[in-house]
This record gives C-alpha cells, sequence and structure tokens, in this order.
C-alpha cells in the first residue's frame, strides 16, 4: 500500500498472480487424489475443520450353515425343564472354560499333626502293639524319674528343665513295698549294681510333676506287668502330650508329643532292637536307609540315637532315640530275670515339620496355626 | 548334653594324625561322641559376648565336641585323646597309682565338726613335680569348670580347690565359721574381705553369684586354711589368692569339699586321674591323709580298680552278636575296659578303672562291647514276639469321632495344654478357685501358670490369631485337660473333653446344637429323658450370654454345656463376631 500517492492511498499488486495451494488442494480431496498431499497439510486442515476424515469399513456378508430367520440365545446348562422336555435338543450351550478352578466344597478338616498321629498310630497297631493309657499329664518325681532308675541330682530333674506342680503339690500314693526297693537300688546299689550311692530322698520322689517323658507310663505298665502271677510278652506303645521346661525357639515348644514303643519278652537282643526300629520307620516313614550311633539314657544301656539320610539335605540327620531298659529299672519291679524290654521313641512334630516344610513349630501347634495350611493339607502319605 | 571346646591342631598333635573334619566326625560317631561344631575361638567369643570382644581372640580352629552326659573322664582334651588313642589300640590305658610321698609325711586335711552342718565331707590328693604349659594350664582350669557344671551340680554336690602347694603350709583345717570371723584376699583381689563383704561384693559378679545361695543362709561357711592361717578357700565360692596356682606350679594340692561323698571321690579320681599324665613320675599321684570329726582316717585318692565277671555268651546272646571270648576282651580293652579271659574262655574279668564310674552295672560293659564292635556291625533281627494289638478305647472313639466331626463341617486344630489363670478365669467371667486346676509352680512366663480346665480359651485364641479368614470360622478340639481329684494317687486326672465353636455374623445357636445333635447320632445316644437319652435344657452360665445358655444331659446327667458367648468373653479374647460354643466331657458320655 502506498499511502503517499496522489489522490489518496492506493492499493498495488505486489506479485501478479497468487497459487491459492489451500483450494488446490481441497479440490483435489474432494475428488479423493491424495497422492501430494503430505499428512502435515492433512493435519492443518483438519485442525482448521476444512476437512475431515472418515473411515468407511465394508463387509462382505454370506449366509452360514447355523443361518436361521429366529433368534436364539446359548443357554449355560441343562435344567431338568430341558431333560423332561426334549427341549435340550434344539438348544445350543455357550462352552465351558476348564481354564477356570472349581468352587472347592465346604468342608470341615483335620489337624495335619494329629494326622500325622493317626499314621503312626496306625503302625504301631498293625505291628501288634497295644496302646497304654497315657491320658495323665500330672505324674510324680517317683514315676517319671525314680523308677527309671534316674538320679535325684540328676540336671533333668532340675526345675529349669521340668515343670512343677505347686497345687497339688505332692503326690500320696505308691506302691510302699516296691517303693523301697527303688530307694534301695538308688542309694545301695543291688542286682549286680553299684547303684548311685546317694541319700535317696522320699521328699524329692513325692513331688508332683508335669510329665518329661511318656516313658513314665512305660514304667507304670511294666510294674504292673510285674505284678502278673506268670509273665507275658509284650508290646506296647503310646503317643502323647509331654512337658519341658526348657528354653523356646522356632522350634521347640514347651509341650510336645512323644511317640514311644517297647516290648518285653526273654532273650530280646540289641540287634532285635536295631531290626524293630528298622521296620517301623520304613513302615511308618518309608525310611529305609538308618544307622545307630551309642548315646546316654540314664535308663537304658545300651543306648542308641537312630538317625537316617535326608536326600534333601544331603546329611545323616537324627530321627529318634533307643535304648535296652537297665536292670536297675527291670528286676526291682519284679521281672524275670532274662526278660528285656527294648524300646524307642521320638517326637511326633520333627517328622511333621520336616515333611510339610514348616519351619516354625508355632504354624502347626498352638493358637498360632495358619488355618489355611489345615484347610490346603492333603492325606497323610509319610513315606512320600 | 556337656560340650567341650578342643583347639583342633593340638587335639591332632596329641592323637599323633591328622583327620579331615569329615573322617574326624566319623571317628566321634563309632566312639559315641558327636562333633557339634567346627569353628573358632573368635566365633565363640563374639557369639556370646559380641563381635567387639571378639577382636583380638585366636582364629584358630576348635572342635565343639558333645559328650555323653555320664563320661567324665571325656570332658578335657587329655580324656578324650586318652579315651580315642585306647579306642584306636595306640597306646594301652594308663595305670593310676596311689604313692606315698617320696620324702616326709602325706599331706593332711583335718574336717572340723563344724563342717558338719554345712558341708561335711573333703577329699584330697597332690599332683607331684607337675609341668605346665598355657594349653595343659587352661585345660586343668576348664576342667575342673566341666565338673563343676556338670556331677558337682552346679558347684551344690562338690567344689574343687586346687591350690600351689609350695606357697602354703600343712596340715590344712576344713571348718566351719560364723561369716564375720572369716577375712582373706580372694583369688583376683588386691585386698582382704570379709565373708559378708564376698557375698556383697559377689552378688554383682556374673559368674559366681549363682553359687551364693549354696551357703548365704547359713550360720556358718565352709573355710580351709593352712597351719599359718593362710586361707586357701571358702568353699564352694572362691578360692584364696594366696595358694593360687600359675603356669610355675610345680606342686599341686587338690581339695574337694562335699555334700555327696561319692561324687567328691569320683571327682577327685577324674581330675587327678586325668592331669596325672603331666606328672614327673607318670600317672603316679600323692595320697593325701584326711582326717574326719570322729578321729579316722582315710587316704584319698581312692583310684580303685574293681572288677567285674561277665559271661561271654550272655554278652553275645544280649547284643545278637558272636564274638569270641579273645576278641571280646580285646574289645572292651579298646574302651579302656582292661579284661582278660578266665575260666576256659566262657568269662571274662573285666577292670573298671577309677575314671569309668559310669560304670554301675555287667549292661555298661555289655553296652561297651557293642560301641567296640560297631553298632552299625550288628544284624538287625526281628523279635520273635507274638502279640494282638488294643486300642486304648477312649482313644478309639477319639479317633473315630473326629473324622465324622470334619465331615460335618468343622475344622480340627490342637492347642496348648498350658495356659494362664486368666484363661479360664477371669477371661471366661468365672473365678480361677472353681476351676479346681493344677497350678504350676515355676512358669517362666504367664502363658503357663495352670494346666488348662477347658479346651474353650485355646479355641477363641485361635480364632483371634485368624480373624482375617473367612468367614464363617468353624473349628473344634477333642483332647485332654486336668483336673484336680483327690482320688488319684497323683492327685489330678485328666478328662477327655470336646469343643466346638462356631464363630459367624449370626451366633449360630442351632449350629452348634445341630452338631450336637449329630454328636449324639454318631455315639449312639437317642434324644429323650430317659436312662439312656440325652436332652438339653436352661442354664445359667457366667460364660454365656443369659437366656442363650443349655446343659447338656446323658443318661440323666450333666455333660456339658452349648450356648452363645458373652459379649464381654469375646471382647476379652479379641474377637469381634458373635460366636456360639459346645463343650462336653466325651469321657463321661462314651
Amino acid at each position: 500500500m502506498d499511502k503517499k500517492a496522489a489522490g489518496g492511498p492506493r492499493v498495488c499488486r505486489k506479485i501478479d498472480s497468487i497459487e491459492d495451494i489451500v483450494q488446490q488442494c481441497l479440490n483435489r480431496l474432494q475428488t479423493l487424489q491424495l497422492d501430494g498431499i503430505t499428512d502435515q497439510q492433512k493435519a492443518e486442515y483438519k485442525k482448521r475443520k476444512l476437512i475431515a476424515e472418515v473411515k468407511i469399513n465394508k463387509f462382505y456378508i454370506t449366509k452360514g450353515s447355523n443361518f436361521s430367520l429366529s433368534l436364539s440365545k446359548p443357554e449355560a446348562d441343562l435344567t431338568a425343564d430341558m431333560i423332561s422336555s426334549g427341549a435340550w435338543k434344539q438348544k445350543t450351550f455357550k462352552p465351558y472354560n476348564f481354564e477356570a478352578r472349581g468352587i472347592l466344597p465346604a468342608s470341615g478338616h483335620l489337624h495335619p499333626l494329629l494326622k500325622v498321629r493317626s499314621q503312626f498310630r496306625q503302625s504301631f497297631l498293625q505291628m501288634g502293639f497295644t496302646e497304654m493309657p497315657t491320658n495323665n499329664f500330672i505324674e510324680s518325681s517317683f514315676w517319671n524319674f525314680d523308677a527309671l532308675f534316674q538320679p535325684q541330682q540328676h540336671p533333668a530333674r532340675d526345675a529349669h528343665d521340668t515343670f512343677f506342680v505347686s497345687d497339688p503339690q505332692y503326690a500320696h500314693e505308691f506302691p510302699m513295698d516296691y517303693l523301697e526297693r527303688v530307694k534301695e537300688i538308688h542309694s545301695h546299689g543291688g542286682h549286680g549294681s553299684q547303684g548311685y550311692k546317694y541319700d535317696w530322698k522320699l521328699e524329692e520322689a513325692k513331688k508332683n510333676i508335669l510329665r518329661t517323658h511318656t516313658t513314665a507310663v512305660s514304667a507304670r505298665m511294666l510294674y504292673k506287668l510285674a505284678q502278673q502271677e506268670e509273665f507275658t510278652p509284650k508290646k506296647y506303645f503310646s503317643i502323647d502330650r509331654v512337658f519341658r521346661n526348657e528354653t523356646l525357639d522356632a522350634t521347640h515348644l514347651a509341650e510336645f508329643h512323644q511317640v514311644e514303643g517297647l516290648v518285653a519278652d526273654y532273650g530280646l537282643t540289641l540287634g532285635d532292637l536295631m531290626g524293630l526300629i528298622n521296620e517301623f520307620f520304613k513302615s511308618s516313614l518309608g525310611i529305609d536307609k538308618i544307622r545307630f550311633k551309642p548315646a546316654y539314657n540314664p535308663y537304658t544301656e545300651p543306648s542308641m540315637e537312630v538317625f537316617s539320610y535326608h536326600e534333601g539335605l544331603k546329611k545323616w540327620v537324627e530321627v529318634g532315640n533307643s535304648g535296652v531298659f537297665r536292670p536297675e529299672m527291670l528286676l526291682p519291679m519284679g521281672l524275670p530275670e532274662d526278660v528285656q524290654v527294648i524300646a524307642w521313641g521320638l517326637s511326633l512334630e520333627r517328622p511333621t515339620m520336616i515333611k510339610y516344610g514348616i519351619d516354625n513349630i508355632r504354624e502347626l501347634v498352638g493358637p498360632k496355626v495358619n488355618l489355611q495350611t489345615v484347610y490346603d493339607n492333603p492325606i497323610c502319605r509319610l513315606e512320600k | 548334653m556337656p560340650t567341650i571346646g578342643v583347639e583342633r591342631d593340638l587335639l591332632f598333635g596329641a592323637l599323633g594324625k591328622r583327620y579331615t573334619d569329615e573322617q574326624f566326625d566319623e571317628l566321634c560317631f563309632e566312639f559315641g561322641l558327636e562333633l557339634d561344631e567346627v569353628t573358632s575361638e573368635k566365633n565363640l567369643i563374639a557369639r556370646e559376648q559380641g563381635s567387639d570382644k571378639a577382636e583380638d581372640a585366636s582364629e584358630t580352629t576348635v572342635y565343639k565336641i558333645e559328650v555323653p552326659a555320664n563320661r567324665y573322664d571325656l570332658l578335657c582334651l587329655e580324656g578324650l585323646v586318652r579315651g580315642l588313642l585306647v579306642f584306636k589300640e595306640k597306646i594301652e590305658a594308663p595305670r593310676y597309682r596311689r604313692v606315698e610321698p617320696k620324702a616326709g609325711d602325706p599331706q593332711q586335711l583335718i574336717i572340723k565338726p563344724a563342717t558338719g552342718t554345712v558341708r561335711p565331707h573333703a577329699v584330697a590328693a597332690v599332683l607331684r613335680n607337675i609341668k605346665f604349659t598355657k594349653e595343659s594350664y587352661n585345660s586343668f582350669i576348664d576342667l575342673q569348670d566341666k565338673l563343676h557344671h556338670n556331677i558337682c551340680r552346679k558347684r551344690s554336690l562338690v567344689a574343687i580347690g586346687t591350690h600351689d602347694l609350695d606357697t602354703i603350709q600343712g596340715p590344712f583345717i576344713y571348718d566351719a565359721q560364723p561369716p564375720a570371723n572369716i577375712k582373706f584376699r580372694p583369688l583376683g583381689q588386691t585386698k582382704e574381705y570379709s565373708a559378708v563383704e564376698l557375698m556383697e561384693l559377689y552378688s554383682g559378679d556374673s559368674h559366681l553369684r549363682h553359687y551364693l545361695p549354696i551357703i548365704r543362709d547359713k550360720p556358718v561357711y565352709p573355710i580351709i586354711y593352712d597351719s599359718r592361717g593362710v586361707v586357701l578357700s571358702m568353699p564352694p565360692i572362691i578360692n584364696g589368692d594366696h595358694s593360687k596356682i600359675t603356669l610355675n606350679t610345680k606342686n599341686v594340692f587338690i581339695e574337694c569339699t562335699a555334700t555327696d561323698l561319692t561324687k567328691a571321690k569320683i571327682v577327685l579320681d577324674t581330675l587327678v586321674g586325668l592331669f596325672s599324665e603331666y606328672s614327673a613320675d607318670k600317672y603316679s599321684i600323692e595320697l593325701a591323709e584326711v582326717t574326719r570329726p570322729d578321729g579316722s582316717i582315710v587316704q584319698y585318692p581312692e583310684l580303685s580298680y574293681r572288677h567285674e565277671i561277665v559271661a561271654v555268651e550272655q554278652v553275645n546272646k544280649r547284643l545278637g552278636i558272636n564274638e569270641s571270648a579273645e576278641s571280646m576282651a580285646r574289645l572292651l580293652t579298646k574302651m579302656c575296659l582292661s579284661s582278660e579271659v578266665i575260666e576256659g574262655g566262657s568269662k571274662l574279668k573285666v577292670e573298671v578303672p577309677p575314671t569309668r564310674a559310669d560304670v554301675l552295672h555287667a549292661c555298661d560293659i555289655i553296652e561297651d562291647v557293642a560301641i567296640a564292635h560297631g553298632y552299625n556291625n550288628i544284624q538287625k533281627t526281628i523279635p520273635k514276639t507274638n502279640c494282638f494289638s488294643k486300642q486304648f478305647p477312649i482313644n478309639k472313639v477319639t479317633d473315630l469321632l473326629r473324622q465324622d466331626i470334619a465331615a460335618a463341617g468343622f475344622t480340627e486344630v490342637l492347642t496348648f495344654a498350658l495356659c494362664s489363670r486368666d484363661d479360664v478365669g477371669d477371661k471366661l467371667r468365672k473365678t480361677i478357685e472353681g476351676a479346681h486346676a493344677v497350678h504350676i509352680a515355676n512358669p517362666k512366663t504367664a502363658e503357663f501358670q495352670i494346666a488348662r480346665t477347658t479346651l474353650l480359651p485355646g479355641i477363641l485364641k485361635t480364632i483371634s490369631s485368624n480373624r482375617k479368614m473367612p468367614l464363617p470360622l468353624k473349628l473344634f478340639e477333642m483332647s485332654d485337660i486336668v483336673k484336680q481329684d483327690k482320688e488319684k494317687d497323683v492327685g489330678a486326672r485328666n478328662h477327655r473333653y470336646f469343643c466346638a465353636v462356631n464363630y459367624n455374623k449370626t451366633p449360630g445357636f442351632e449350629v452348634i446344637h445341630g452338631l450336637l445333635d449329630r454328636t449324639m447320632q454318631l455315639l449312639e445316644i437317642p434324644p429323650g429323658q430317659g436312662q439312656e437319652g440325652y436332652y438339653i435344657r436352661d442354664a445359667q452360665d457366667p460364660t454365656f450370654f443369659p437366656g442363650r445358655c443349655a446343659e447338656v444331659m446323658v443318661s440323666g446327667r450333666p455333660v456339658g454345656r452349648l450356648g452363645v458367648l458373652h459379649p464381654e468373653v469375646l471382647t476379652k479374647f479379641d474377637l469381634n463376631m458373635p460366636c456360639a460354643a459346645l463343650e462336653i466331657d466325651l469321657g463321661a458320655v462314651v
């Protein structure tokens, strides 16, 4: 624009002709000639609302095999009506999703440890053993220790290993002549034994405790057996709760279950005990590789610890304890001299924890049990 | 099981052979020991006292070996090595000899009557011309510690005192005097203290304070002093500093005071037997004379060797092996029980040395034959005992019944037999007195105050720990509770109880009642008020919500309760949903 021209401002042509590219493109787009038009241009025109891109889908349809002029919905499942009317023949059924889980039935469950107990119980019963009456948690020191030739100053009778009862503090009834014989063998020996040569005190024997082993019941049963007119061989077992006042940790509680088996007969040998233990572990736990190690128990001699080879850990682990009861225990009861009593035992918790891979015993026993593991626990096949 | 720690290199040096850890483990297994741990002094101190205290400790390998609790002769390196070398037949078992002093009279220890009330017995002996090294000195102290801890029952039965004989002058007096009259410089201190002050001083000592109660409240304290009034020791607490033994000590006077004479003799025999290997006259121990209050004089150490005769055939029979008399004698000799064949090969004369106090009966000898033979060399046989099995009736019923209770949709739990007084008292809105519970004298925590008198608290605690589980929670337990019972010889008895709980948005009395009906059906007890039948009737019980509690009657006798739990009980057990429960005495019903 020239503002200073004569006769007022004048607008002059700056260039001779213009080329309206947008107009040209729009014309071409109208006839769908898309070549030469960049995406950038298309985007700009769309922004300026000059063009709109519309997608049109075309389908070719033909009649399929299931073509029908009427509407039908696929069924979820057969119903009683369909069956009686035969309508199922005309229906289509939704396919099942076999990948999905089913609905778990509402069930009750048995406790994993007690399932293991049932298996051990069965093993013993199958081997001809009789179950001892172990329904007495409270025991006198006499039956728990003294009758078993465990001396009165033994560490295990300490307050830090044993739970003593404050009420009722003392037991008040004992077979007195037997008690005298026990006193004699502790303090002076006899029956071929040196004895412990200390002052045996009735006061100490009367003290009530929570039993530290079910061997106390075995002692009672052997005493009863010895009172029979004539000796008959016996095979006894028990699986029940015992109590130890020891330090608690991830694998130890104050109470646990002891499994015990014993055989009383004439002429039993150490080889018999080993063979019996072998059969027992084979039948109950499917273990066939076991070794024996010399050990010490106050009431058995010889004593043996039982080890089995753990394939997973690749080492020998202790699985139980065993021994031949000492004459100092059996002879004062009145059992015949060539009757030998062989016995072995283990805890119920240990094989259970190993089998189910449980590290902390509190997840298995007691109120802090994880109920989900109880719900999910499989049938108890110990040999697996 | 007692454990000893021995430096591996010292051990192998003494054994005259190097083993790998596995080989030594195998040797231990054969002998009846257990190689518990392969560690170092540094690790041990770090574990017990913290890694800062372990800074300067040695890193040399230490074997921690577990030793049978009745083998006092294996509680130190010397004894262990001796046992293993004899076992491997590298040496013969030493012969311990009690000898008269080469010059002069035997050392004398006179026991005064006053000791009778507090610590009546004492024994003594002398180790002559000893040569200690740092290792053997430490071992000597360690062995006393181990013996104190084990057979001496933490010094309460026997206390050992060892003294440099050249610093003291006999005869020695063992007396008991009022604490105020006792004054001496104890081991490790620079000034004198009275016994009263020592009680005060050591009450803060982590090691010694445990022994103070043994004599603290007695009117007189034991005291041993020499002819010049020098105090040797105040057993069982502490020795005097004057007579302490050092690396330079050549002659050791050993005294053991005790409340159990047999154990004192065993301890003395063990200590002198094991360390007499360092005497110039090897394995000889100089006797000492102990004069008792009644005037009698006894010479110690006893070092008695005794003989047991065993029949070869009987040993073979007991074990199920077939050793000849000669090989059996050799096996026993390997176990430090020197034996010879007598009576034409039918019997063995077995010598039991003073260091084998664990041998009480022929069965101990039989075990040693088995160990030397090798337990795992014994053939496994099956006993011919033929018996028919029998179940204990209440266990049989329990095992059958619990299957069907689980089938009825309830989940079994296993709870503790011990609980707190509150669990059966206050938390159930009842009194502890009414429970007739058995009380524990020495519980470590409040969780073990009594034996449970009902299964209910255990189940409620289980629900509380599993609150996040989907509802309903239907739990049961069939197990023993304990109640006092004067009729039983021990004054208490177990009862087999059955308890079931339904925890849900609604209490579900009808669910629990239904379970009771099902249980009775399973036990073949018909409904009805007759001789044989069961029924429920309204009852008042503080544990249950008023108007929603019933008593279960079987054959006209009450056997249990069921109902909706009182909200306060729920709150006390940290539960927030309503709950119905059933508990019956199964033993009374079957």
